[in-house]
């Protein structure tokens, strides 16, 4: 179990971040959410002992490791792209923590042969690290964090720089190798449908805070504030006498009328999502598992399922950022290009 | 242990790093110099300015000398660098990596050798006069103006030129008004390089200008050690000092004014075409062909002998002679000795010198390790004699003091070329092997190590080569009985008689040997990619 409290870091006098607490427990995945800038990998740093935070504590198992150093602390960490070491054939890279901690020749050749085997590289021992693929290379990198048995793995967006199918793939064998190894993980990403497939639970981080923690059912039920669930992917945001609501995009129904216009349909994997505007009223988004969609310029009607809409907060820092003339950083975010 | 204090490895080392390099340059860099400033300015306890030496007539006629050699070395230098640049930038043919590689060899040939070479190569009469001097200043700084106006060159976006072309401007036209401007910065960054280079020339200028012609740098050794003025002497150090300062200055002034708009898209190079390929031939063939007499010459000549060519001179290089105290192959066997420990001595001086300059800790003391290269080598010589004759420190009598200004002088290029080796090793490899157990120490010894190993290669293959040929301050603090090799041949050219210069030759083709093979090594070595962006 590692546990976070209180967490400040500041770097060049910029607060990156700002009193964080979070815990993943034991056998637990904890998803750290959050766009870019928004001091999810400083947080990984500081669990890691790469980073000595200003203020706050880091337990392991209940003990405070706050002032152990990096090396002392035996926690696992995967970086964003690899970071294998150059010099040193697949094998050596994934022995080099038990190398380090002395282990006997024999026991880090044959624990290093099972890790291999176990990220799907059996046998790849004697490779050249510069001839292995993105994702190969990103396995090695695992298998090399999991070998000296960390009691904490932290995963900084270790599947960011891969794509495609090869990244639908190693999320797949991660989720099945946490559960089957019973680990305890921070992984932290900033893809929304990353963190829902991983994480047990999911720390949404916002600016160096934390906006909120809740496992991904929650989140996407009642997220926090009208920021969580824009970043989440929410659209439907209305405002009105009886204060802010989210529908979520499921539980808006297009059935045949002629009451709203059909703007845009996009197919989306398995889900279709149909942009409608209702005559003298706002756009909703609709997302349908039918495969007769309707067309963009189509007559049709909406119907809104009441589980579907959920009261919202206000974004609890709207005000600040606009007096700092800041634009809302959800709005920026390509979670779903068009 | 280091690492419970500070959960970042590093900072706790800063101070013990540091240490090495600082102790090392106050001792035998910032002593040195006070002592030069000490016999110049005090007399009998008391502030007294040597205006007399410094306004005395043959100090400035050696003033005077001095800057206009420097002058016109750099104006033919640039000149005679240009074609190669040209044809280095923008055009791509076979051997043009080995073309740069060749055109390096003079820069890093050792100074004597050069001088050695001239001696060699012009016909008796002008052999030792302000046109060898001129001749041999051009040899060696080609190579600057090569590399320097070169690279720039072929990073400069070549279709302003191509648009003028369609306009109807001539090659001549379009290089006076397009590139010349262009190339500007480079130019001037070359130039002044090239005449601070000609400005502090020790070895050629005591070599070819005989008794006739004398610079500041020459002048403080022929004061020092044959006048035994050391009061003259360290008032010419003062002056030189000076003088170096102010082309640094106005050099860096210069450079800032002219600084670059240099566009980031360079043109591809290209194979020459048509007409193109004579030019090239011409400018690669006639650049490197010339480079290559000299050196040539001297080789011949060291196998000249009466009546043909033999192995003569090289044979005799284990007999005693006159113009030694030991047989010349003592002098190589010193040369060797003394370069292995001053390459010893920079690596253990540059190495945390550039840990720190990587670590962004290290601004002002990369600077200040930089600062024995602006003091020039007879400078350094002389201010070794004054600062180690007496106690708290007598070197006098011990042969380290030789190896000590080689290293001093060395120094620099160690922390140039090891700087960015270690500045491409990746920050986060570090981390990792620290989240996986391994402590600072471990960290250094597991990935620094490995990663830096060809850097460091390059830079103790460099530092060994410069040590070698090292002659300015040398000359002040070697031995009699404990000669080098630039040493040896400076004596033997010192004695009259066709024996003497035979020998020297010789001497020099065993010096340039090893040194070429060095340098060429180490780029070999840079050029197959050390260096990762």
């Amino acid at each position: 179990m590692i546990r976070l409290e209180g967490i400040v870091v500041e770097l060049g006098g910029v607060r990156i971040l700002d009193g964080v607490g979070l815990e993943a427990g034991e056998a637990e995945t904890l998803a750290l959410l959050g766009p870019s800038g928004s001091g999810k990998s400083t947080l990984l740093r500081v669990a890691a002992g790469l980073q000595p935070p200003a203020a706050g504590r880091v337990l392991l198992d209940g003990a405070d490791i706050t002032r152990v150093p990096a090396h002392r602390r035996g926690v696992g960490l995967v970086f964003q792209d690899a970071v294998l070491f150059p010099h040193r054939t697949v094998g050596d890279n994934v022995g080099f923590g038990l190398r380090v901690r002395g282990d006997a020749v024999a026991d880090r050749r044959r624990r290093v042969s099972e890790l291999l085997e176990l990220v799907g590289l059996a046998g790849a021992e004697q490779r050249d690290v510069g001839t292995l693929s993105g994702g190969e290379a990103q396995r090695v990198a695992l298998a090399r964090a999991l070998a000296p048995s960390p009691r904490v793995l932290l995963l900084d967006e270790p599947l960011a720089s891969l794509d495609g199918p090869l990244r639908d793939r190693l999320r797949d064998d991660l989720h099945d190798l946490f559960a089957a190894l019973r680990l305890t993980v921070v992984h932290v990403t900033h893809d929304v449908a990353e963190a829902f497939a991983l994480g047990r639970r999911v720390a949404v981080l916002r600016d160096g805070r934390i906006a909120q923690t809740a496992t991904p059912d929650e989140l996407w039920s009642r997220p926090a504030d009208t920021w969580v669930a824009r970043f989440l992917g929410m659209r439907n945001l209305i405002e009105d006498d009886a204060g802010l609501r989210v529908v979520r995009p499921e539980a808006v129904h297009v059935v045949p009328g002629d009451d709203a216009v059909v703007l845009a349909v996009d197919r989306r994997g398995p889900l279709t999502v149909l942009t409608v505007r209702l005559d003298g009223a706002e756009e909703l988004e609709a997302a349908t598992t039918t495969l007769t969609a309707p067309r963009p310029g189509d007559r049709v009607s909406v119907e809104i399922d009441p589980d579907g809409v959920v009261d919202v907060a206000a974004d609890p820092y709207a005000e600040r950022e606009a007096a700092h003339g800041r634009a809302d950083d959800a709005d920026d975010l390509p979670l779903h290009p068009r | 242990m280091d690492g419970d204090r500070a959960p970042l490895s590093g900072r706790a080392g800063r101070p013990a790093l540091a240490a090495v390099p600082l102790a090392f340059l106050a001792v035998f860099f910032a002593w040195p110099l006070v002592a030069i400033l000490e016999r110049s300015l005090v007399l009998d306890g008391r502030l007294d300015l040597p205006l007399d030496v410094l306004a005395s007539s043959s100090t400035l006629e050696v003033a005077w000398f001095t800057t206009w050699q420097a002058a016109v070395s750099t104006v033919l230098a640039v000149v005679a660098g240009l074609p190669l640049a040209w044809a280095i930038a923008r055009f791509s043919f076979p051997g043009r990596r080995l073309a740069e590689a060749l055109v390096l060899v003079p820069f890093v040939l050792p100074t004597v050798v050069v001088a050695t070479a001239f001696v060699a190569l012009l016909p008796d009469g002008i052999e030792r006069s302000v046109w060898a001097i001129l001749l041999a200043h051009v040899f060696f700084n080609v190579a600057v103006v090569v590399r320097l106006v070169g690279s720039y060159w072929s990073g400069l976006d070549a279709r302003a030129w191509d648009a003028a072309a369609t306009l109807g401007a001539g090659p001549a036209r379009r290089f006076r008004s397009l590139t010349l401007p262009a190339l500007a910065p480079a130019l001037a960054a070359a130039a002044s390089i090239v005449f601070l280079f000609c400005f502090t020339s020790f070895g050629v200028i005591l070599i070819l200008g005989g008794p006739r012609y004398a610079t500041l740098e020459t002048e403080i050794y022929n004061q020092a050690a044959r006048a035994f003025d050391l009061r003259t002497a360290a008032a010419l150090a003062l002056l030189q000092l000076a003088a170096v300062a102010l082309v640094v200055a106005v050099a860096g002034r210069l450079e800032r004014r002219l600084g670059g708009s240099r566009s980031a898209r360079g043109a591809r190079a290209q194979r020459p075409g048509g007409r193109e390929r004579a030019w090239v031939a011409v400018a690669v063939g006639g650049t490197l062909g010339l480079l290559a007499l000299p050196p040539a010459t001297l080789v011949e000549r060291s196998l000249a002998v009466p009546g043909g060519h033999g192995l003569d001179h090289y044979r005799r290089l284990a007999e005693q002679t006159p113009a030694l105290l030991v047989t010349p192959w003592h002098a190589i066997l010193n040369s060797l000795l003394f370069a292995t420990i001053a390459a010893g001595i920079a690596l253990a001086v540059g190495i945390p010198a550039a840990v720190l300059a990587v670590r962004g800790a290290g601004g002002a003391l990369d600077t200040l390790v930089m600062l024995p290269l602006g003091a020039s080598a007879a400078m350094l010589g002389f201010g070794f004699l004054l600062a180690f004759a007496d106690p708290p420190l007598d070197l006098r009598g011990t042969i380290w003091l030789v190896p000590i200004a080689q290293a001093l002088v060395a120094t620099p290029f160690v922390v140039r070329s090891l700087a960015p080796t270690l500045r491409s090793v990746d920050n986060r490899l570090r981390e990792a092997a620290a989240v996986l157990g391994a402590s600072p120490p471990r960290v250094r010894r597991e990935v620094d190590l490995p990663l830096a190993a060809r850097g460091l290669a390059v830079a103790a293959g460099l530092a060994f080569a410069i040590a070698l040929g090292e002659f300015g301050a040398t000359v002040f603090v070697a031995r009699a009985d404990w000669p080098t090799l630039p040493v040896a041949i400076f004596r033997f050219l010192g004695r009259p008689g066709a024996e003497n210069v035979g020998q020297a030759m010789a001497l020099c083709v065993v010096l340039m040997s090893l040194t070429a093979a060095g340098a060429i090594a180490a780029d070999r070595v840079l050029g197959r990619g050390g260096w990762r962006s």
